[in-house]
């Protein structure tokens, strides 16, 4: 069998797996990228709108503090505060590096970066290129690889032997000494052929989980892998009830929906309505936002050209906001044809205006699906868009519970708490993949030892199984019954009976796809690959499903009907989902989370904190202020 | 709405395979993608095929659609008459693995060979100032989503095994144009296009151009000022003088 030796492998070639491998490799340790895809594929290509990082390029008020309270307004105060303050003060940094690397921003008139508005942030806070940024990063961190493959070439005469891609390659075990990482075990996809690398620290960079769901903005590559990984190897999953509808994904054709449409076309001056043509968002703005948005249409209008004297329109509200309102439209009967609602900007800017600032929208939906957005409106739907929940990491390395076990971006959790704000996941990525590079690179210069690899056959023989059966399950099947199920059962609205019955019929279809069999031989072959991954996106929907029965509250990504207010109680607590390595009796435990610093929480004003936090943390904010 | 359509793929490995035939349900507004998709789940589970973000962005699901490099999940078949049998073969540039799945890796070696970005010394992250106008022209290029359908198309080596080593490709070249063109970069980039990745083996018949799903102008705008560029300064007299007085002093 294949066997490869590192210091480092990184699981993942999206943004935040790059970025990690960079900086391992560029801590002197040799380094694995393992991606399922071909190099510079991955999913952060999907990515439009751009990385918020508090430069201050356009309005000069902007700064850390101001992205890290936004931050943890758009997440309702669930998140690990540690992780959204190293966010917002790291940010920029991690953008002007790309810069230093070649990538080329969209410039404000004085030649620095450009940054746009975007739901939930203060001040044009993202730095982006038209509506391809996601593009432009990972083109940016692949050729960043490069150079430093080039660089080797010239020191050691082998590109490769200080930072080496294996592409179109899956994990499907991690593999253990004792309680510590000490490897990884997959297959090549072209072949089928086994590998095994022996590496003392591993990074997951895999990304979410969106193709449980039938409607997604998610690739195929989106199975889950990382936190079922985790799971399996014995680290913890937070936060995993909370999951990003976002609002704006294409309804028609069917054959692409779900497909992401911007942000973007919101921040430059989009607006959404209803069957009746009016800008129902209006009648959406919740409490804790009712100061902060616009109440008339004049207002909201006037804001795009004068923010110092107006409120933002309610459109940028955070993304389950606007989700959680298109959805009670359509089901008002005040939808779209299509069964969505529409988002215009035919009317709002002129036509050569919209084919600059937003390209790849124009191109989408004119070969997708005949429309002209530049002379008409689009309808659009909420789609599963991301995964709030991840693996428990600690905030300044990335570091799981397991010895070993480092994680960063989509797959971590914490960071956003109960909901994401358009933008800070390319900054998230950035941030914590250094973070987690760093952390891993650490760890190894801290070991006494290498630790042995383990478990290789077993692996071997689960990779096995379904080629192995005959006359078995199809595993088309089973997906397409779990996408369908979690996304009528534990969908944007959930409630406790729908949640329950979810559960059975995953419990359910655990059985079918341990009996799920593939034809054809081990070369490329697409059946066995999606009968492996079916083992992922059954563990990660229970989770799911288990911990969205158990918050027994309304926040963010997680909206349940039969509980429709937010509560303090809930807030300080997160939900922590454990499993046996064999992926049987997932648990779900409560646990407390930790109170914020106190200069972090004297950032915000008390009457805020009274709409979120409970009377004794109150008590302790008013003790922490008179301290100071 | 729906109706039953035919198709021919190519299916094969190990450099062996023929044309299949199916017939298989389409439904409104699918692309050709869907349907192969459609082939995994009921007829076909081990065709394969690439493909990630089925919208145009990742240039994953490149392949020959009646014989021309196409996007599977940016053609729709609406573009085809009922009637009409639709033919998917692999891109034929590249050695086939499997079905419609080629081995591309000839282009991640012709990235390596590039010379990367290379920003004077004294510039600091966060120092960089750039007009908009003078980073316009690199954008074009870095919209790029490395489908490879240039490289697939260009005759210089579509048909010319030969010519490999030593042609980077549209892609490729168009990359060394981006870098010439940056505001920022201060490397060599056209003696060495010319000298070493080929770009004199590009005689502009604009295939490159005419088959690029991100409408880029490769050959307008990056490979004939490239062309040019790397004319002015094998021609130039001042430059031929200077050379010339330089190697004299030596």
């Amino acid at each position: 069998m294949e066997r490869h030796e590192y210091d480092v492998v990184v699981i993942g070639a999206g943004g935040a797996g790059l970025r990690a491998a960079i900086e391992a490799r560029q801590q002197g340790k040799r380094t694995a990228i393992v991606c399922k895809s071909l190099f510079g594929k991955a999913h952060t290509v999907m990515a439009e709108g751009g990385a918020a990082a508090a430069m201050g390029n356009v309005n000069p008020s902007d700064n850390w503090m101001v992205h890290f309270r936004d931050t943890m307004r758009g997440g309702k105060f669930l998140n690990n505060w540690r992780m959204a303050e190293l966010h917002a003060k790291e940010a920029p940094d991690r953008v002007w590096e790309l810069e230093a690397w070649g990538a080329l921003f969209d410039r404000t008139k004085d030649g620095k970066i450009s940054q746009r508005n975007f739901g939930g942030h203060e001040y044009p806070r993202l730095a982006h290129v038209g509506d391809r940024t996601g593009l432009e990063l990972i083109r940016t961190l692949q050729q960043r690889v490069v150079a430093l493959q080039q660089e080797d070439e010239k020191l050691h005469g082998d590109p490769e032997a200080y930072i080496k891609v294996f592409a179109e390659c899956t994990i499907t075990r991690l593999l253990k000494d004792g309680d510590a990482i000490s490897g990884a075990f997959g297959y090549w996809r072209e072949t089928g052929d086994f590998i095994v690398f022996d590496a003392p620290a591993v990074v997951l960079a895999t990304g979410g989980i969106g193709k449980s769901y039938v409607v997604t903005s998610n690739s195929w590559e989106y199975t889950g892998d990382g936190h079922a990984l985790a799971l399996l190897a014995g680290a913890k999953l937070i936060n995993m009830e909370f999951i990003q509808f976002h609002p704006t994904g294409m309804v028609w054709p069917p054959s692409v929906r779900g497909i992401l449409v911007t942000e973007s076309v919101r921040g430059d001056g989009g607006v959404l309505r209803n069957s009746e043509g009016r800008r129902f968002m209006f009648d959406y703005i919740p409490d804790v936002f009712k100061d902060k948005y616009a109440t008339t249409e004049e207002e909201g209008d006037r804001w795009y050209n004068d923010q110092a004297n107006n409120r933002r329109p309610p459109e940028l509200l955070p993304r389950d906001e606007v989700a959680r309102a298109i959805n009670a439209e359509v089901k008002a009967g005040r939808g779209s044809p299509q069964g969505g609602v529409f988002l215009d900007v035919s009317t709002r800017l002129p036509a050569a205006e919209i084919t600059k600032r937003l390209p790849s929208m124009h191109h989408q939906f004119k070969e997708l699906a005949d429309v002209d957005i530049t002379k008409e409106p689009m309808q659009v739907g909420p789609t599963c868009h991301y995964i709030m929940g991840g693996v428990e990491v600690d905030a300044d390395t990335g570091a799981a519970s397991v010895p070993g076990l480092f994680a960063a971006g989509e797959v971590s959790g914490g960071m956003h708490g109960s909901n994401r704000l358009g933008g800070n996941s390319l900054s998230d990525l950035l941030v914590f993949g250094r973070r987690a590079g760093a952390g891993a690179a650490a760890y190894v210069d801290g070991l006494a030892k290498r630790p042995t690899v383990t478990g290789v056959e077993e692996a071997k023989d689960e990779a096995l199984a379904p080629l192995e059966r005959s006359g078995g399950e199809n595993p088309y099947e089973v997906h397409h019954e779990l996408q369908r199920t979690m996304n009528d059962l534990v969908g944007i609205i959930r409630k406790s009976e729908e949640i329950s019955e979810a559960l059975q019929v995953v419990e359910k279809l655990k059985e079918r796809a341990k009996n799920a069999a593939s034809s054809g031989s081990r070369i490329y072959n697409p059946g066995w690959h999606l009968a492996l991954d079916l083992r992922n996106m059954l563990l990660v929907s229970e989770c799911v499903a288990k911990a969205a029965l158990l918050r027994e509250e309304s926040r963010g990504g997680h909206t349940r009907d039969d509980f429709p207010g937010m509560s303090a109680e809930w807030r300080r607590k997160l939900l922590v989902c454990s499993a046996k390595p064999d992926g049987t009796s997932i648990t779900v435990e409560e646990r407390v989370q930790p109170s914020m610093r106190g200069d972090l929480i004297g950032l915000f004003e008390r009457s805020e904190l009274e709409k979120y936090l409970t009377e004794e943390e109150l008590a302790e904010y008013d003790a922490a202020v008179k301290e100071s | 709405m729906g109706y039953k359509a035919k198709f021919r793929i190519w299916r094969g490995e190990g450099g062996e395979g023929r044309l299949e035939d199916f017939t298989v349900e389409v439904n409104e507004g699918e692309v050709v993608l869907d349907v192969i998709h459609r082939l995994q789940a009921t007829q076909a589970p081990d065709l394969a095929v690439r493909w990630n973000c089925k919208a145009g962005k990742c240039g994953s699901c490149s392949m020959e659609i009646n014989g021309k490099p196409r996007l599977g999940c940016m053609t729709r078949m609406s573009t085809f008459e009922e009637s009409e049998t639709i033919t998917v073969t692999p891109l034929r540039t590249f050695p086939v693995i499997k079905d419609l799945v080629t081995d591309v890796s000839f282009n991640y070696q012709k990235a390596r060979e590039i010379p990367s970005f290379t920003p004077p010394a004294d510039v600091k992250p966060g120092e960089y100032r750039m007009q908009q106008v003078d980073v316009e022209r690199s954008q074009e290029f870095r919209k790029c989503i490395e489908c490879f359908m240039c490289q697939n198309v260009c005759h210089v080596i579509r048909d010319h095994e030969e010519n490999k080593p030593n042609f980077a490709g549209p892609r490729y070249l168009m990359r060394i144009a981006e870098l010439d063109m940056h505001p920022y970069d201060v490397a060599e980039r056209k003696e060495s296009a010319q000298e070493e990745h080929g770009l004199g083996y590009c005689n502009i018949t604009k295939c490159c151009t005419e088959v690029c799903p991100e409408h880029i102008k490769i050959t307008d705008n990056a490979l004939i000022p490239m062309k040019e560029r790397v004319v002015d300064r094998k021609y130039d007299p001042l430059v031929w003088l200077g050379s010339k007085i330089f190697k004299r002093q030596r």
